[in-house]
């Protein structure tokens, strides 16, 4: 059973700027005292005591504004940003997708660039072999993805991106705003694979601003203001919240 | 930082430094492709591909050899091969380091977006420049040819001399990737510190040239690694004292190495 347990996590992150980010201004700050050194950096409080609990078969949406923490916490749940204080458990495989596009090599193939972006999805070269004839099918790119991919519009790059991304099983599904396929007359297509993928995994987490697709994809929410949790509980609640004057939340 | 130190020192942290390394090590599927795609990337519309690092390399050990030669009036037929060999090591250790201080910005991008060991940046590092260094060897295959230089059976040294190597590159990598990643003027000092290094480290002249002043020989790392792969190269078994520096130079690099990636190895992802 898959599951996610935040318990009173913490996230700060260092602002470094060019003083800080320079050794020797650092060394040198240390032998005059340390006072050349101390502008140097800023503490952001990203994420201040979060706790909740996702189970098996939620699918939960963050909402938030800009800045809220929406990202972090993502980021956070993926196991990249280990926080500072408190604990984050996660029971199931994780796959976070949150730039379909990301890793993908401009003079690589087609080919190339399923098994790198498949590669960095975590399956091995046998699965990526296995599942490539149906990646390929389901672009429609035809003889195209013997070519190298700058000679690719942006829509059928959005279309490999998009295909690679949705040939995983993760027990646990991280999105930051949907996942497009480009261009419309795929977009039929294209949602009937999505909506087979998101009923795959276990648990999904999405930060989005498009109410549209929050109610489509999610049941529960969580409002997060300012790196806390400020409310948990069905998505129509969080959101009836959420665009409450600012009155409420101060 | 000093209370950073003592604080993040536990075994916690260093399991989880070690776990990283062993899982990054797993990924070998994905950072030999990531390594493979980089340097095929880097050729890809010429016809030479990566053997343009040989010829380059050719024409650079052929110009100073010859010159160095005269310089130093060295025969010709014993200078140009260790030359060669000097240059192809080299070229890999420097490679290491040069790259190691990359290791984790050059990948930020992913970092920040795909879970995963961090330490598979460093394999993908070390995989590139080995990949490198089997095409900068046919360097010295020809001038070993060409010049008759025959290693014999003392050319198996290679195999833990290289081995050596790459157990070095593969703290320096994580050890300067980390420094990097925090203090970005790192991998500035550490190319001026390299190109010192080049000058003063055996590889275009040679140590019995060196009259007085052998500190600049025996307490050089570069040198003890360069010369475990370079002697069985040219058909000279690396001596017992160059072995037991590289075992000292590879436990105090590992040591302090694994200090650093139990502490600060989970900022990484912060501070790139």
């Amino acid at each position: 059973m898959a599951y996610i347990r935040l318990d009173q996590v913490h996230v700060s992150f260092p602002l470094y700027d060019v003083t800080g980010r320079s050794l020797k201004k650092h060394l040198m700050g240390v032998r005059t005292g340390g006072v050349i050194a101390h502008g140097g950096c800023t503490m952001v409080q990203a994420l201040n005591g979060v706790s909740f609990t996702v189970n098996h078969g939620d699918r939960l949406a963050l909402v938030g504004h800009n800045g809220a923490g929406k990202t972090t916490l993502l980021r956070v749940l993926a196991g990249i940003y280990e926080p500072a204080y408190g604990s984050v458990k996660v029971e199931g495989t994780i796959a976070p997708l949150f730039d379909i596009s990301l890793g993908m090599e401009m003079e690589a193939t087609g080919y190339d660039n399923i098994l790198l972006r498949g590669l960095y999805l975590g399956l091995s070269k046998h699965e990526i072999r296995q599942r490539a004839p149906e990646i390929a099918e389901f672009t429609e790119l035809g003889e195209f993805l013997n070519l190298p991919l700058r000679t690719y519009s942006l829509g059928m790059r959005m279309r490999l991106g998009f295909a690679v991304s949705t040939a995983i099983e993760p027990d646990v599904l991280l999105l930051d705003e949907g996942l497009s396929a480009g261009d419309a007359s795929f977009m039929a297509k294209a949602n009937a694979r999505l909506k087979e993928f998101w009923d795959k995994a276990a648990i999904i987490v999405l930060a989005s601003h498009s109410e549209w697709l929050m109610r489509e994809v999610c049941d529960k929410a969580i409002l997060i203001e300012h790196g806390q949790v400020q409310y948990f509980g069905s998505v129509d609640e969080v959101l009836a919240v959420y665009q409450q004057p600012a009155a409420v939340l101060g | 930082m000093i209370i950073q130190l003592k604080t993040g020192l536990n075994a916690t942290n260093f399991n989880r430094a070690v776990r990283d390394l062993i899982a990054g090590s797993q990924r070998r599927e994905l950072w030999s492709t990531m390594g493979m795609q980089e340097i095929r990337d880097r050729y890809r519309r010429s016809i030479l591909g990566p053997f343009w690092l040989t010829i380059s390399l050719g024409v650079m050990v052929l110009a100073l050899g010859l010159l160095y030669a005269g310089i130093f009036k060295q025969p010709l037929d014993d200078y140009l091969p260790y030359v060669a060999a000097g240059f192809t090591v080299w070229g890999l250790i420097s490679g290491l380091v040069l790259d190691g201080t990359r290791s984790f910005i050059s990948a930020e991008a992913l970092i920040r977006q795909l879970p995963g060991p961090l330490s598979l940046h460093v394999y993908r590092v070390l995989w590139t420049n080995l990949i490198i260094f089997a095409h900068n060897l046919w360097v010295f295959v020809l001038v070993a040819l060409i010049f008759g230089v025959n290693p014999g059976w003392n050319l198996l040294y290679i195999i833990p001399g290289l081995l050596a190597i790459v157990v070095n590159g593969l703290w320096v990598g994580i050890l300067l990737g980390l420094f990097g990643a925090r203090f970005r003027d790192v991998p500035q000092i550490v190319a001026s510190i390299t190109q010192l290094a080049f000058f003063l480290t055996p590889i275009i002249w040679q140590p019995g040239m060196l009259e007085g002043r052998t500190m600049i020989v025996d307490a050089n790392p570069f040198y003890h690694l360069l010369e475990v792969v370079r002697g069985p190269l040219l058909g000279t078994a690396p001596e017992l004292k160059q072995w037991l520096m590289v075992i000292l130079i590879t436990i105090i690099g590992w040591a302090v190495t694994l200090v650093f990636y139990s502490v600060y190895r989970w900022r990484i992802a912060y501070w790139v």
